[in-house]
C-alpha cells in the first residue's frame, strides 16, 4: 500500500493480525451521542522495523483512523506501515502488581551471556 | 505520545487496604521522582500533580489549535506558492501539536471532548500571544522566529517533563518546531534584504511581537505561584525568567545576522550573575489579554466556535457511517 493509499480499501495490515478485527471503534465513554472512540497508533519506520507505538488517536472507524495516523503520525516519512488498535482492544499488565509480576527474571543473572566468564579471552566465545 | 491509560488484567489478588494502597502508591511517587524516572498513565499520583500536569497539557493543547489562526489567515495571502505551501505544512503541524498534547491530556483520565467544550466556551485559558493580530506578511517571519523560538526555548526542557506522556509529546512537537522557526527566520532575512520598504515591515513585526514573545515565558519568578511545586515535580526543569534571559540571549545574536534590532535598549549581560537582562515588560497588559481583554480574544474564539459548529456534520456522519457498517458486518456474521 503506498503512503497515500485509498483508505477505503482494508488495510492489508490490519487483516493480517485479526480477521475479524471490529470495523467500528468501541463505544467511548459518551461524552455525545457521536464521540469518536479512542485509538492506539503503531508505526513501522522502515522496512526490518517492529512497529512501535507512535500515539493515540480519535476515529470512528478502522478506515478513519488509519487515514488520521498517516496525517497525525506520518508527515514527516516516519512510516511505511501503519497499525491502529481500539484502546480498549488492549489488554495491559497492572503496574501495582509489577514487582510480583515481573519477578522471575530477577535472581536469574544466568540467563545472561556475561554471568559466565571464565570463558573470558577465549576467541570467538 | 500517550501510552494510554489503558485497562490493566489484575494478575494476582492483592490483600490489602486503600488507605495502604496510596501510601504505596505515594512511596512509588515518590521514589520515582527522586530517581529523576518518568511517572506512566497507570502509576498512582498525588492528585495535585494530575490536576498540575491536566491544567497546563490542556492549555499548552489550546494554545497550539488557537495559534493555527494568526497563520492560516494568510495562507491565502502568502507572496508564493512555495510560501503557501510551507505556511500550510507549518499549520497543520500546530492541528497535529494540539492532538498530540490532547492525547497526553487524556492519558490522565480527562474527557478530550469536555477540553474542546471548555475551549469554545471561553472556560479554559490558551497561551495570550496568539491574541495579538498578524497584521503584514511579516508578521509570518516574527511569528515563526520569535514566537515559535521562544516556544521552542520553552518546550526543549520539557522532553524531560517527569510524566511521561507530556515528555514524549514534547519530543515529537520540539523535532517539528524548528522547521516553524528557520522559516519565519529565512521570511525576516528575506525582506530585511529587500527593499527599504520591506525591511522597514520586517522590522516593525519584530517591534510588535518582541515583548509579547518574551511574555509567552510566564510572569516573573516571584509572581509565579505554581512553578516552584512544578520545579519540585520535574514537570518544569527552568523557572520562568531563566527561561526568558536564556531566549534574549539567542535572539540578541540573531538579531543581528538579520540586520534588524530588537526594540529594546535595555539589553546587557550581566557579567555577575552571568544573564541577560531586558527591559521591563508590561505585565498588565499580559494579566489583561490572558482575562480575554487582549486585541483579539472573542475573534480568535468566535473562530474557534465557527469550526467546531461547521464541521458538525462531518463528525456526525462519520459516525453514523461507522455505526451503520459495523451493523451491516454482525448482520452478515449473523
Amino acid at each position: 500500500m503506498s503512503p497515500h493509499g485509498n483508505p477505503e480499501a482494508p488495510a492489508s495490515s490490519a487483516t493480517e493480525i485479526k480477521r475479524e478485527a471490529p470495523k467500528a471503534s468501541p463505544k467511548p465513554q459518551e461524552h455525545t451521542e457521536h464521540a469518536w472512540g479512542l485509538w492506539e497508533v503503531f508505526v513501522r519506520s522502515s522496512r526490518g522495523l517492529s512497529h512501535v507505538h507512535a500515539g493515540s488517536l480519535h476515529a470512528p472507524d478502522a478506515a478513519m483512523a488509519l487515514r488520521n495516523a498517516r496525517d497525525l503520525y506520518t508527515r514527516r516519512n516516519e512510516g511505511v506501515s501503519i497499525w491502529v488498535v481500539p484502546a480498549d482492544a488492549i489488554a495491559a499488565s497492572d503496574p501495582d502488581s509489577k514487582g510480583a509480576f515481573f519477578e522471575s527474571p530477577q535472581g536469574k543473572d544466568y540467563r545472561h551471556a556475561t554471568y559466565y566468564t571464565k570463558s573470558e579471552g577465549v576467541k570467538h566465545l | 505520545m500517550a501510552a494510554q491509560n489503558l485497562q490493566s488484567v489484575p494478575v494476582e489478588l492483592t490483600a490489602g487496604t486503600s488507605e495502604t494502597a496510596e501510601a504505596d502508591g505515594q512511596a512509588n511517587f515518590d521514589r520515582v521522582i527522586a530517581e529523576d524516572s518518568r511517572i506512566e498513565p497507570k502509576d498512582w499520583m498525588p492528585p495535585a500533580y494530575r490536576k498540575t500536569l491536566l491544567r497546563q497539557i490542556s492549555q499548552h493543547a489550546h494554545s497550539e489549535i488557537i495559534g493555527m489562526q494568526p497563520e492560516a489567515n494568510w495562507i491565502s495571502r502568502a507572496p508564493s506558492l512555495k510560501r503557501k505551501a510551507i505556511l500550510m505544512a507549518k499549520v497543520q503541524d500546530e492541528a497535529g501539536h494540539g492532538l498530540y498534547l490532547y492525547s497526553a491530556a487524556e492519558s490522565l483520565g480527562q474527557n478530550r471532548d469536555e477540553m474542546t467544550d471548555a475551549l469554545i466556551a471561553g472556560k479554559a485559558r490558551y497561551s495570550s500571544i496568539f491574541n495579538y493580530p498578524a497584521l503584514t506578511w511579516a508578521d509570518m517571519g516574527a511569528i515563526g522566529w520569535l514566537v515559535d523560538g521562544a516556544a521552542i526555548c520553552n518546550q526543549v526542557p520539557l522532553c524531560r517533563a517527569s510524566y511521561g506522556p507530556y515528555g514524549r509529546a514534547m519530543v515529537r512537537i520540539c523535532k517539528e518546531e524548528s522547521f516553524h522557526q528557520r522559516q519565519g527566520f529565512e521570511i525576516l532575512l528575506e525582506l530585511s534584504n529587500g527593499t527599504p520598504a520591506q525591511k522597514q515591515m520586517a522590522q516593525d513585526a519584530v517591534n510588535r511581537w518582541y515583548a509579547p514573545a518574551l511574555m509567552m515565558f510566564g510572569p516573573p519568578d516571584d509572581d509565579s505561584p505554581n512553578s516552584k511545586q512544578s520545579m519540585a515535580w520535574n514537570i518544569k526543569r527552568f523557572s520562568n525568567d531563566e527561561l526568558r534571559s536564556r531566549f534574549v540571549g539567542m535572539m540578541v545574536e540573531q538579531v543581528r545576522v538579520l540586520g534588524l534590532t530588537l526594540p529594546d535598549d535595555q539589553i546587557r549581560f550581566n557579567e555577575d550573575s552571568k544573564k541577560w537582562e531586558h527591559g521591563p515588560l508590561d505585565w498588565d497588559e499580559f494579566h489583561e489579554v490572558l482575562a480575554g481583554r487582549g486585541p483579539c480574544n472573542s475573534q480568535r474564539l468566535e473562530r474557534r466556535r465557527e469550526a467546531h459548529d461547521d464541521g458538525a456534520w462531518v463528525r456526525e456522519a462519520a459516525a453514523a457511517y461507522a455505526q451503520k457498517q459495523s451493523m451491516t458486518t454482525k448482520e452478515y456474521a449473523a
